[in-house]
């Protein structure tokens, strides 16, 4: 039969074609592991790098991460999750809601690098601030603004609507219910997203190599330079300067996206398990 | 008080646009719009602002990126949704929701250390080039596309595929007549996304592309993209250097633009149609 | 005596009007069944009864509906405070996501009163009443969703009764329901018309029969007949 014989051909294609690339991605992710995890030790994490990375630890990297990614998160999630609520429960259709949505869409597709022209014009040179942390915190927010709006959006339209009639049917006013109901139905998905964000500030280099600078030492204030362990990384990596420190490096980001991803994961979870969903 | 939030996004994207433009204007405006997008020769020493070889750059490694990505994306997706033991699947979602968050430089670093030396021992040339940014980029969008395409291939409705397996067709068939132009729009989506970030990575390309700028021969030679040509110069650039690069960034920012829009009509229509 | 009347009353959803110049005066304390087939508006009826149907941004209505003699459409009317007193059970069981007992006291949470004391009280007294105490006491931590069918409407009426309503709206609460559940369900209903007004639109003829002193007939959101005494 020429009907199962094409049928056997396309699903042997497909099944190779997905084995094929979850290898060579689980061999990328493998790769660099294997050769990073050996250089990483309590040491590598505490020490101050020496002689522009090629000895020492990556202590300052690992600090300068957080303080981008911390203000750049808060700052954006109050933003973004306020107008999710408002693209999702209090918009009757109009042109603000298509402008909203529209301008939306439109942030989540400009490349990081622009953010980073932006970033540099508006923060460093404009504002006087600098290259320095805040300035990169800064231009991170408003990269993931859309990354929040977007995942909290579908979470919160795809709360089921008998939640929000029930609600109502006993007496509950319009913030009461997204309070009670709304709120803890769509949790799940905001944090995915305010997770997502993590993932990307963390990640991130081009944006924060033009606002936030690269300088190495210990940054003391956030309007002191720094630059975040992915910066380290690639400035290691391109010049060479120390492949071992470079995986190293490399490995922690893995790790930290890896845990960042699980621990996110099991804490919603257990979250959920309480309530019933 | 919820549109006043709501409000940010609009005057944020506005804030930008207008910073972005007044920046780069002026250089566009001094070299001639033609001159500019295609002229060939990038030499801002000297007052030659041509970024023609960089927009051919661009087009082709999201090319061929598209070229690797696209299929083998589609296939993956098809793959979790419809064939992939539930076993595989538990483990192969996390998996891809981890590859997308891994940061772009650790790709690019995969590339130097692999693909670039496999292209200068088996086909010849630097190595660094069209084709290892192709490959590299193409390898990079997969989890963006696979994630997307999936969602919208398993949240159809059960009946599309349960009223077509009645009819009596294969499985197959089902997946290539029923389900695929169902999801079509989600799967559009995914696709133009993925696109999006092959074109607008920065410091991967400028890892593995050679960021030669003169217009490339094959797909062996090395290229620079937009996107490059602002990460490489904006450490140092002064003056009307640093205008030209604002004015790179306008014409990067424009064709996503476009891409986004393109983007949004087809999932609207696709909305409809349902 | 009339706790409800319905007078000359229209409702359109944009230009489709569902509901024809229906004129109704419904006992207190008698349960009332309001039967039609599909789509002849019983759904919407007691939907306007709590102006549940305000939800809808293309709702519009002419007429007047006078709960204990005042209009539930007067500006100064509150909304949230009629749909206490007008409690709504829907066709498909809606247990929130969250624990039984949450489910239960949703309603008193909502009111900020100080009888928050009395929560645990209201809780079990109200699921005494809807006959579901007895299957659920012990385990009132339990998320919603864990209940059966049949335990989830229940739950549901409880939800409603912990307000202390005067009027229960229950629409087709009953279809698709086992007949142990329907049976415990109606029997709560009897008992708790002492001290409410109940209306209900019957899954069948059979179920008017049974419970209701009054039927009334609507078909395509007319009024066609009112039979009182209906049980003989």
């Amino acid at each position: 039969m020429n009907l199962n014989i094409s049928e056997k051909i396309a699903k042997t294609v497909v099944w190779i074609a997905s084995l094929g690339m979850f290898g060579v991605l689980t061999s990328i992710v493998a790769f660099i592991l294997f050769k990073g995890l050996p250089a990483i030790s309590w040491s590598f994490l505490t020490q101050m790098p020496e002689k522009m990375g090629r000895e020492g630890g990556i202590a300052s990297p690992i600090a300068g991460t957080f303080l981008v990614t911390v203000p750049a998160v808060l700052i954006a999630m109050p933003f973004g999750i306020g107008t999710a609520f408002y693209l999702a429960e209090y918009t009757k259709g109009g042109i603000i809601t298509r402008a909203v949505r529209f301008s939306a869409e439109s942030l989540a597709g400009i490349p990081s690098i622009v953010y980073g022209l932006f970033g540099f014009i508006f923060f460093v040179v404009k504002l006087n601030l600098g290259w320095s942390i805040l300035s990169g915190s800064l231009t991170l927010a408003i990269m993931i603004l859309p990354t929040i709006i977007r995942t909290s959006e579908v979470a919160i339209s795809s709360v089921p609507k008998t939640y929000k009639e029930v609600s109502y049917s006993l007496g509950a006013t319009k913030w009461q219910t997204i309070r009670l109901t709304v709120i803890p139905s769509a949790v799940r998905g905001i944090a995915i997203g305010v997770i997502l964000a993590i993932g990307r500030c963390v990640s991130e280099t081009a944006a924060l190599i033009l606002t936030a600078g690269s300088v190495l030492g210990m940054p003391d204030s956030l309007l002191s330079s720094g630059r975040t362990m992915a910066v380290h990384f690639y400035l290691l990596a391109t010049e060479g300067i120390s492949p071992e420190r470079a995986f190293g490096t490399a490995a922690l980001l893995i790790i930290t996206v890896f845990f960042i991803n699980v621990v996110a994961n099991t804490l919603i979870e257990r979250l959920f398990k309480r309530v019933g969903r | 008080m919820f549109l006043i939030f709501a409000l940010t996004s609009i005057s944020v994207l506005a804030v930008i646009t207008g910073f972005i433009f007044m920046q780069g204007f002026p250089l566009i405006a001094d070299v001639g719009l033609r001159d500019f997008l295609f002229g060939t020769t990038w030499e801002p020493t000297r007052g030659q602002f041509g970024i023609g070889a960089m927009i051919a750059g661009s087009l082709a490694v999201t090319f061929g990126a598209a070229l690797i990505g696209i299929p083998v994306g589609i296939c993956c997706s098809i793959f979790m949704a419809e064939f992939a033991p539930g076993i595989v699947r538990k483990i192969f979602r996390p998996a891809i929701q981890l590859l997308a968050g891994i940061p772009s430089v650790v790709y690019g670093f995969w590339g130097i250390m692999f693909v670039v030396p496999f292209i200068r021992n088996y086909f010849g040339g630097p190595g660094l080039s069209i084709l290892a940014g192709s490959i590299v980029l193409g390898i990079m969008m997969l989890p963006t596309i696979i994630s997307i395409s999936e969602v919208a291939i398993v949240s159809l409705s059960h009946t599309y595929k349960e009223g077509a397996l009645a009819l009596g067709m294969t499985h197959w068939q089902t997946i290539l007549a029923v389900q695929l132009p169902a999801a079509k729009s989600g799967i559009v989506a995914g696709v133009i996304l993925g696109l999006g970030r092959a074109l607008g990575e920065t410091m991967a390309v400028i890892m593995i592309l050679g960021n030669a700028t003169a217009l490339p021969e094959s797909i062996l030679s090395p290229v620079r993209t937009l996107t490059a040509n602002i990460g490489l110069e904006m450490g140092y650039a002064t003056g009307v250097h640093r205008q030209a690069l604002f004015a790179t960034g306008i014409v990067l920012f424009i064709i996503i633009m476009l891409l986004n829009i393109i983007a949004q009509h087809l999932t609207n229509r696709g909305d409809m149609i349902e | 005596m009339n706790k409800i009347e319905i007078k000359d009353f229209n409702f359109f959803y944009g230009k489709n009007r569902v509901i024809r110049n229906f004129n109704l005066n419904i006992e207190a304390n008698k349960i009332t069944s309001i039967f039609g087939p599909a789509n002849s508006g019983t759904t919407t009826l007691l939907c306007c009864l709590n102006r549940f149907c305000d939800l809808n941004n293309e709702a519009r209505y002419s007429g007047d509906i006078l709960i204990d003699g005042k209009s539930i459409f007067a500006p100064k009317v509150s909304v949230t405070a009629l749909r206490r007193r007008v409690g709504m059970v829907f066709e498909v069981p809606t247990p929130l996501p969250m624990s039984i007992f949450d489910n239960v006291s949703y309603g008193l949470r909502l009111l900020h009163v100080k009888r928050k004391q009395r929560i645990p009280e209201i809780v079990e007294m109200s699921l005494r009443q809807a006959a579901l105490w007895d299957e659920v006491k012990n385990r009132l931590n339990f998320p919603a969703a864990s209940l059966s069918g049949g335990q989830q409407q229940r739950m549901c009426i409880a939800r409603i009764l912990a307000l202390e309503p005067d009027v229960l709206l229950i629409d087709r609460a009953c279809s698709g329901l086992d007949p142990i559940s329907t049976a415990k369900i109606e029997g709560s209903l009897m008992r708790l018309k002492k001290q409410m007004t109940i209306v209900i639109s019957p899954h069948n003829i059979q179920q008017a029969n049974r419970i209701s002193e009054c039927v009334v007939f609507m078909q395509k959101g007319e009024w066609v007949e009112k039979i009182t005494d209906f049980r003989i």
